[in-house]
């Protein structure tokens, strides 16, 4: 009796219990397609952060250089005998490999530290560097000093930037017909395990091969598909890292751009002369609720580390990720829940008002000796049906939500400060012997291997918890659109009720 | 058949019927606030013995279907007190009262009161819904109830596939069904053209001789209340004979 019962009236009503149901399933299908769009710009952030910083990273671990401890790069002019006037027409080509600005090292036994600590399920360790190369003629030349602005990083510096940034105004190299070149490119050391951490592995080499387990300090490469691009590289050509020829031996994904060129750990540290050190430590957590107390715990192993995770991370990006991100969390949100809100509350209404133009039906049933509680359970099963009715349309809704965004897979930049991804922030010392010659005090590079720029797209995936809000959603709607009704069904006395139509 | 009317507040020439099943004492309903209080029963003395058929009658808005709601446990009083069978009514809880109006009293209203959206045989079944019977013997009481009515045929029928007379009909059998000690009508032929109501009042008749029923009719149709044993007219809120209303 209580389906056919049930069945018969919501037939009855059909209009009205698909316009409850619709409201329903809309707002659940907004919620859902919220939900999904929300954990995809979620999904891309950690996407972010591994094309930054690798795959399987949930934190990277770097040391700020200490304030005031920065030290200049230096070409070694100083070592040429007679610069300055006399030394015109000299030819220049110099090339160091140093650690990216504001960072210092940290010894290779703190990876084995991070390793150890509870949460950690691996850490491997990278020497991020990077590679500047100073060539041309020396002009005749007065130099009258450049201006060098230093802004210091401060707080909020991560990946191998921060410390201080400065911007070099040229002074007036006074001759017209210089012709240095100088060219940048970072290079990340990393140790060749399959720990399935750190910035690159075997699974982001699309052409060549990866390094192999015996090839620690061999002199070997793997450029990045933008950095290829630029620099005309591709397998079996030769590059020179610190002035030492190296064998590119495959080219990485484009979207792994935490380096523009990446060697083994051992020839790393070779050719930048920093033997057991690391820049930068990548470490993947045991399960992603625990990377902030894992990162608590670092912060303690290592005092004056800093830890980024993608949490942080987040907070530094910028365009159109970052709109979508604010989109889903703001808007997006609030957009849904008022949906749902209207959804609810017109269910509501439209379930009492049912329930008032059925009074002389409940004054009757009561008057032949159906209990209150009978009623009620009659009222808000029909209720229940509506919300499952709009729960299942709004999995549709919600469903058919993520697919187009999935299909549509919009393009989003994320747009991290140079401070943030390596910026480059050695600095000519200037020439040696050129009292006050300002020179590069340090400059971001900008070229796409290692600019803040990364370009993922956005998917909006159905998670087994948003399926799970879909269903609490329909329950909660079903009982209140049920509940309302019920609610003003038992309050019906039946002599009242019967009396409303004599 | 000749209505004995008599003095509606004693059992009268009623000796040779079982003992009363209703005695009401100074029974009043007010509704509103006291501003606005409508005094729709306002000292009613009543008793009715088990078997008897009675007809309650009076002008509209004299208090009859008031006192019927009451008589069917649906309310309370305002004051006084009403016993059906030994048992104070005021003094029940909701479910109990409930489980009265479920085992001892049939309805029947002037507007049929079927479930819309139900059939003949599902609406006869509504009344056995909470006698807790299982759904075939529900199926095959309401069939039965149905075929006694001549509806046998309609049973699958919705209400609004059905005549004025053959609603009214489904709603006897609905009351019916559960084999009540007391069927309460309110104004059953109201609602009807004349040779139905004949129909109609012939078959309550037949079931209140048959069936050992007490059978309560409030009506305003004198022909109707002419064929009870007796007949109460309400006037100002109270219960008063034919006799003394004629008089007053």
């Amino acid at each position: 009796m209580f389906f056919t019962y049930l069945r018969r009236e919501l037939r009855r009503r059909s209009r009205q219990a698909i316009v409850v149901s619709l409201g329903l399933a809309i707002g659940i299908g907004l919620v859902m397609t919220v939900s999904s769009a929300s954990a995809g710009v979620k999904n891309a952030q950690t996407q972010v952060l591994h094309s930054l910083y690798g795959v399987g990273t949930d934190m990277t671990v770097t040391k700020t250089a200490s304030q005031g401890s920065f030290t200049p790069q230096h070409f070694g002019f100083g070592g040429l005998k007679g610069i300055g006037t006399s030394a015109a027409g000299t030819k220049i080509n110099r090339s160091t490999l140093r650690v990216t600005g504001g960072d210092t090292t940290l010894p290779s036994s703190d990876v084995t530290k991070i390793a150890g600590l509870s949460g950690t399920k691996a850490a491997t360790g990278g020497l991020v560097l990077n590679d500047t190369s100073f060539s041309g003629t020396l002009p005749k030349f007065s130099f009258s000093g450049g201006v060098r602005t230093i802004t210091s990083g401060g707080g909020g510096r991560h990946h191998g930037g921060g410390g201080s940034r400065s911007s070099f105004t040229p002074g007036s190299f006074s001759t017209g017909s210089s012709a240095f070149n100088i060219t940048s490119f970072t290079v990340t050391g990393i140790e060749i395990s399959s720990s399935g951490v750190g910035p690159l592995d075997a699974s982001q080499v699309t052409k060549g091969h990866y390094f192999s387990s015996k090839d620690n300090d061999a002199d070997l490469a793997i450029v990045s598909a933008s950095y290829a691009k630029t620099a005309k590289l591709s397998v079996g050509s030769k590059i020179k890292v610190a002035g030492k020829s190296l064998a590119v031996i495959g080219i990485s994904a484009s979207n792994s751009n935490s380096a523009d060129v990446y060697i083994p750990l051992g020839t790393a540290q070779k050719l930048s002369g920093l033997t057991n050190d690391v820049s930068t430590i990548y470490v993947s957590a045991t399960s992603s609720s625990n990377v902030s107390a894992l990162s608590t715990a670092v912060g303690k192993a290592l005092p004056g580390s800093t830890e980024q995770t993608s949490a942080s991370l987040a907070n530094d990006v910028t365009g159109s990720l970052s709109s979508a991100s604010s989109l889903a969390n703001s808007l997006g949100r609030w957009l849904a829940i008022a949906a749902l809100i209207v959804a609810f509350m017109t269910a509501a209404l439209l379930m009492m008002a049912a329930v008032s133009r059925r009074t002389r039906e409940f004054g009757t049933l009561k008057a032949i000796g159906w209990k209150s509680r009978r009623i009620v359970g009659q009222v808000m099963g029909e209720g229940i049906a509506l919300g499952i009715a709009g729960g299942i349309g709004g999995l549709i809704i919600g469903i058919i939500g993520s697919r187009v965004i999935s299909g549509v897979s919009p393009a989003l930049t994320a747009d991290v400060p140079a401070a943030s991804t390596g910026g480059f922030g050695g600095g000519f010392a200037g020439a040696a012997g050129t009292p006050g010659g300002g020179g590069f005090a340090g400059f971001t590079h900008h070229h796409a291997a290692s600019g803040g720029s990364v370009l993922v797209h956005l998917s909006a995936p159905l998670q087994g918890g948003t399926i799970a809000l879909a269903v609490g959603l329909a329950i909660a709607g079903g009982l209140v659109a049920g509940g309302f009704g019920a609610w003003r069904a038992s309050r019906l006395r039946p002599a009242a009720a019967l009396r409303s139509i004599a | 058949m000749n209505a004995l009317i008599s003095d509606p507040t004693t059992q009268g020439e009623h000796q040779t019927m079982a003992g009363n099943i209703y005695e009401l004492v100074d029974v009043k309903k007010y509704f509103g606030s006291k501003a606005t209080t409508v005094r729709a029963l306002d000292g009613v003395d009543l008793t009715i013995a088990e078997n008897e058929f009675l007809a309650i009658q009076g002008p509209t808005g004299q208090g009859k279907s008031t006192l019927l709601t009451l008589l069917g446990a649906l309310d309370r009083p305002t004051s006084g007190k009403i016993t059906f069978d030994g048992r104070d009514l005021g003094a029940l809880a909701e479910s109990e009262l409930a489980q009265l109006r479920a085992a001892e009293f049939g309805f029947v209203f002037q507007t049929f009161n079927l479930i819309p959206t139900l059939t003949a045989q599902e609406n006869v079944e509504t009344a056995l819904v909470p006698a807790g019977l299982s759904a075939e013997e529900r199926r095959s009481r309401a069939l039965q109830a149905l075929a006694d009515l001549a509806l046998d045929d309609r049973a699958t029928h919705l209400p609004s596939e059905l005549s004025g007379g053959q609603q009214q009909r489904v709603a006897i059998a609905r009351a019916l069904v559960k084999n009540p000690r007391v069927l309460l009508a309110d104004e059953p032929t109201g609602n009807l053209d004349e040779q139905t109501r004949d129909e109609i009042v012939g078959l309550l008749e037949n079931l209140w001789r048959d069936r050992g029923l007490t059978l309560i009719v409030v009506t305003h149709d004198s022909w109707v209340a002419g064929r009870a044993q007796r007949i109460a007219v309400i006037k100002g809120g109270r219960v008063n004979t034919p006799e003394q209303v004629a008089s007053s």
